[in-house]
């Protein structure tokens, strides 16, 4: 395996750091396939982590648990937002998840396919905005102000995200690279403490997945938001992440620093004649 | 060319074959009688070979519609003639003040009876403004939303003839029935997908019909109720002509009336969401939007109007009777929706006034007007399914600073 | 006892009829997901055109078994025919559309294939002619079971037997289950998923084309409206059943045709059709996978 050239310092974690979403022994059964098995997981503060996998590892269904789109059979989720008390949030809803603070993407781009750029980012604005069917009514100033303050918090979203441009298109017309950072930039409207990211680089080109890295990065450091994501690109995440974790048939099967992955035989058994590298 | 024309040769040779049982041939079984209509063939024949000339000439456009979206060039292309001259200020203000004036001397220049039949266009306007926000905006198909209809109605009705409630008490108290009939109908729905959900609509229209008409004590059964005041004017006597020119001026302030508020939720918070629904629903809960929420009042808003107007139409009516609501009355309100274009405010008011006036001047057409809806639902559906009139997408204003930027 | 025993087998009937057209709405969403909402007036036409040819027939001077058995025949044939346009002209040009465009599309083909009936033909009853003979045989049970009841159960049956037959041991059945399992991965090993779905909706057709002849000599009279409720109600039966599976369309079928005759029979038929969608809501609400059908998770 070449080394690959991190375009940032990656540090180690200090012990001290907070831990804000402790998965222990989470599973998901359907029927009579057990999909995930006991894999647990942590994320602290200011951490980008990452879980791959062969495809079929069950790292989407591991996100749809967490996430609230599915019940897990077993386990828990503990989430410990900064400055609020720890929740256990198995078999949440998916908008309760999200309103405590954790954001997703999707593997397959789930967009508003019929709405505007600037109105999708806006969406994510809902879980924390008020506005009820009275104050839509009579739009009165709390309204106006809510609506300016949605407006405004999303246009600063899409240029972090550099769509700005794009701002009244309708999402469909996106090129496939816009699209998956759009949806990074909606979920990053409900302001999350914690980022999942469900294979974010798939489908793009290399220019755009290097651009990508970066955004990630820079996600991480300025805004403070902690990043899950599942990746198939290997170099992406070798590059970003702090620690892996690596699932296979539903079971965690190691975990650690780049390093430490790289060089685990049990990952390159689970990754035999897969190029770790694509 | 010659291959088209044989192709469509064939086509029509094909629909001769399926429709000669039941074009051609009549028979009447009580006098044994076979009746041959072979001059139907003939225009079958002609009507198919056109239509399928046609049918593959749109086919055609459409395909290169969808290639041209495929490469990323939908933006590019231009919007209709009428969307573009809806847009421009200099068309719109004038149309709309010449509009706004014909609209007001209207009922002085025809009689009662077109002003009658007005009235219910316009009720049915705010029935298609209505249901656009449950299917249009929402994307929840409700075939049964002539029950809520029922419901305002009923509800003038039953309070008139038991307490003698007047008609503008019972308006609003046939709106809010119409929202909480909605609300007690929408959740037992909430968790079913588009599909499942629209034939549990038409089961709960075919219901309220059923119950209507065999609940005697209350409802009168099938002899329906009789006897209802039209509106009321601070007491005011007036003959049929004057009350029925007020009506009219009553629906002309409950459409604009109808259409403030739904433009002002459509631009809010709540239609946003609403929208995002019907875009992707596992998306929507996942960027923290309540489900059951977003879909109770969606649904209950729609009914709300449904409800709402219902009371007009009884007063309109003077009587009412199970018939008015049958699920023929839901699928005309869905194609008003369908042909003004889904979201859109006024192609709905276009295409309601056009469905529901062309049969009643062009009496050769009321016939086959069930006909032309169920075509005019497919064809829209294959052609255009953005409706006559595209829902044009708000802008929205910029950023409090740097707005220029946002306008590159 | 015997008043019991008499709406079993008038639900049992009534269930086989459901069970017939079901089969049409469960093998069509099992493969294209979508509500064949005309299919109701498929069956409608089966009937329709089972009625003229015979009167044809009638007056031309045929009689008896030899009227069923044309009538019968030519009836499947042009409905197979409608169902076989039906599917090339709605809904083929939206295989790709939003999941609510097929499903508003269907309603428009089945207002108009309504209202075309209504035109070409007559908005009254027309009364059907008995065609289904009296057996001797069943004159001692007449009183719960007649001749054509027994017909109806019978001919559904083989009818019922014939399509597992098909769908299980034939090489188009073979390729219905795998397009039924996954459209695109069926493509790709060659099955012709077009020509599938187009024999999907004929054998539908047929089916319910069979259905319609059968309820048209039995109740003695039909209308251009008469597909609307009978479609409902076999929808309802699909759904109950579990949609996409076809044992439980026919399981559906009876069940519901049994709750809709000891409703009519003990408690009041004007509500009869109020029983049929109350079973559709509660099914809905607590087993909307329904009775046979496996839970679906959606993938995200």
């Amino acid at each position: 395996m070449p080394e690959t050239q991190p375009i940032l310092e990656t540090t180690p974690i200090p012990e001290t750091r907070k831990i804000l979403l402790e998965v222990k022994d989470l599973t998901m059964d359907f029927g009579g396939l057990r999909a995930v098995d006991a894999v647990s997981l942590n994320i602290c503060a200011g951490e980008i982590v990452a879980l791959i996998g062969p495809n079929g590892a069950g790292k989407t269904t591991f996100f749809n648990c967490v996430t609230g789109i599915y019940k897990p059979t077993g386990g828990d989720v503990l989430v410990h937002p900064p400055e609020k008390k720890t929740q256990k949030i198995n078999g949440f809803k998916p908008n309760r998840v999200t309103t405590i603070g954790m954001a997703r993407t999707f593997q397959n781009i789930r967009l508003f396919q019929n709405m505007t750029v600037l109105e999708n980012v806006m969406i994510g604005r809902h879980c924390r905005t008020t506005t009820n069917i009275v104050g839509a009514i009579f739009r009165g100033s709390t309204t106006k102000r809510q609506e300016q303050e949605t407006i405004d918090i999303c246009y600063d979203l899409l240029e972090k995200v550099g769509l700005v441009e794009f701002a009244d298109e309708f999402a469909k017309n996106l090129p496939y690279g816009a699209q998956r950072r759009l949806e990074i930039a909606r979920a990053m409207a409900t302001d999350p403490f914690l980022l999942l990211l469900d294979e974010p680089a798939a489908g793009m080109n290399p220019q755009e997945t290097k651009a990508l890295d970066e955004l990630i990065v820079r996600i991480c450091n300025t805004e403070q938001i902690a990043i899950l994501l599942i990746e198939h690109d290997m170099k992406l995440v070798m590059n970003i992440s702090q620690r892996i974790y690596v699932m296979e048939y539903g079971k965690e099967i190691a975990q650690g620093t780049p390093a430490d992955i790289r060089s685990n035989p049990k990952v390159i058994e689970a990754y035999l004649g897969e190029d770790t590298d694509a | 060319m010659v291959d088209n024309f044989k192709r469509s040769f064939l086509v029509a040779l094909w629909f001769v074959f399926l429709t000669f049982p039941l074009m051609v041939v009549k028979v009447n079984t009580l006098k044994n009688i076979v009746e041959w209509r072979w001059i139907n063939m003939l225009w079958v024949a002609i009507g198919a070979f056109v239509l399928s000339l046609v049918w593959r000439w749109a086919m055609a456009r459409r395909q290169l519609k969808s290639k041209a979206a495929e490469i990323g060039e939908e933006g590019l292309v231009k919007p209709g003639l009428g969307q573009r001259l809806l847009e421009d200020p200099k068309v719109f203000k004038p149309v709309l003040i010449v509009l706004a004036l014909v609209t007001i001397v209207f009922p002085l220049l025809v009689d009662i009876y077109q002003t009658n039949i007005m009235v219910l266009a316009l009720i049915f306007v705010v029935l298609g403004l209505g249901l656009n926000i449950t299917v249009g905006l929402a994307g929840l198909l409700d075939l049964g939303y002539v029950a809520f209809f029922a419901v305002g109605a009923y509800t003038y009705g039953v309070l008139n003839t038991f307490w003698g409630f007047g008609f503008w008490i019972s308006l609003p108290i046939g709106g809010l029935m119409g929202a909480l009939f909605g609300i007690a109908l929408g959740f037992p729905i909430l968790r079913l997908r588009g599909d499942y959900l629209a034939i549990v609509t038409l089961g709960f229209g075919s219901i309220a019909k059923i119950v209507i008409e065999n609940w005697e004590e209350v409802f009168n059964g099938a002899k329906g109720i009789a006897g209802i005041p039209r509106p009321g004017f601070f007491g005011a006597e007036m003959n049929i002509a004057s009350a029925t020119t007020y009506t009219y001026y009553l629906m002309i302030l409950m459409v604009l009336f109808t259409i403030f508020i739904t433009n002002r939720l459509k631009d809010s918070r709540i239609g946003r969401a609403w929208m995002a629904l019907r875009e992707d629903e596992i998306a929507c809960v996942a960027m923290g939007v309540d489900m059951a929420r977003t879909k109770l009042s969606a649904y209950a808003f729609g009914a709300f109007w449904a409800g709402l107007v219902g009371v007009v139409f009884a007063a309109r009516n003077t009587y009412i009777n199970p018939n008015s609501f049958t699920f023929m009355e839901s699928a005309l309100v869905l194609s008003i929706v369908v042909m003004g274009g889904m979201g859109s405010i006024i192609g709905v008011i276009i295409a309601a006034l056009v469905l529901i006036l062309m049969p009643e001047y062009l009496r050769a057409f009321s016939e086959y007007r069930m006909l032309m809806f169920g075509a005019v639902m497919v064809l829209m559906m294959i052609f255009r399914p953005e409706g006559l009139i595209a829902n044009v997408r708000r802008k929205y204003a910029g950023r409090t600073v740097k707005t220029e930027e946002a306008n590159a | 006892m015997e008043y019991f025993l008499e709406l079993s087998s008038s639900g049992l009937v009534r269930g086989s009829i459901y069970a017939l057209i079901a089969l049409g709405y469960t093998m069509v969403y099992g493969i294209i997901q979508l509500i064949n909402f005309a299919h109701g007036e498929i069956y409608m036409i089966g009937a329709f055109v089972a009625l003229i040819v015979s009167g044809v027939l009638t007056i031309y001077g045929f009689s008896g078994v030899s009227i069923l058995i044309l009538a019968g025949l030519i009836a499947v044939i042009y409905a197979a025919a409608y169902g076989y346009t039906l599917e090339k002209i709605a809904y083929r040009p939206l295989r790709n559309a939003p999941r609510l465009s097929p499903l508003i599309s269907a309603i428009g083909m089945s207002l108009f294939l309504q209202n075309y009936v209504l035109l070409a033909q007559t908005p009254d009853f027309l009364p059907f002619p008995a065609l289904i003979p009296d057996f001797d045989f069943m004159e001692p049970i007449a009183h719960i079971m007649g001749s054509a009841e027994l017909v109806i159960l019978v001919t559904s049956a083989v009818s019922m037997v014939a399509l597992t037959v098909l769908i299980k041991y034939t090489r188009i059945g073979k390729a219905m289950r795998a397009t039924q399992q996954d459209m695109t991965m069926a493509r790709l090993v060659g099955v012709n998923v077009d020509n599938v779905i187009s024999t999907t909706f004929i054998i539908g057709s047929v089916l319910a084309a069979i259905g319609g002849v059968l309820v048209g000599s039995y109740i003695g009279q039909i209308n251009f409206y008469i597909g609307f409720m009978a479609g409902v109600k076999a929808f309802t039966a699909a759904v109950l059943g579990g949609i996409g599976n076809i044992p439980g369309a026919v399981l559906g079928a009876m069940v519901l045709g049994l709750t809709e005759a000891y409703a009519a029979g003990y408690i009041s038929s004007a509500y009869e059709d109020v029983f049929a969608f109350g079973v559709l809501v509660l099914i809905l609400i607590l087993r909307p996978s329904g009775l046979l059908g496996k839970a679906v998770t959606q993938k995200v």
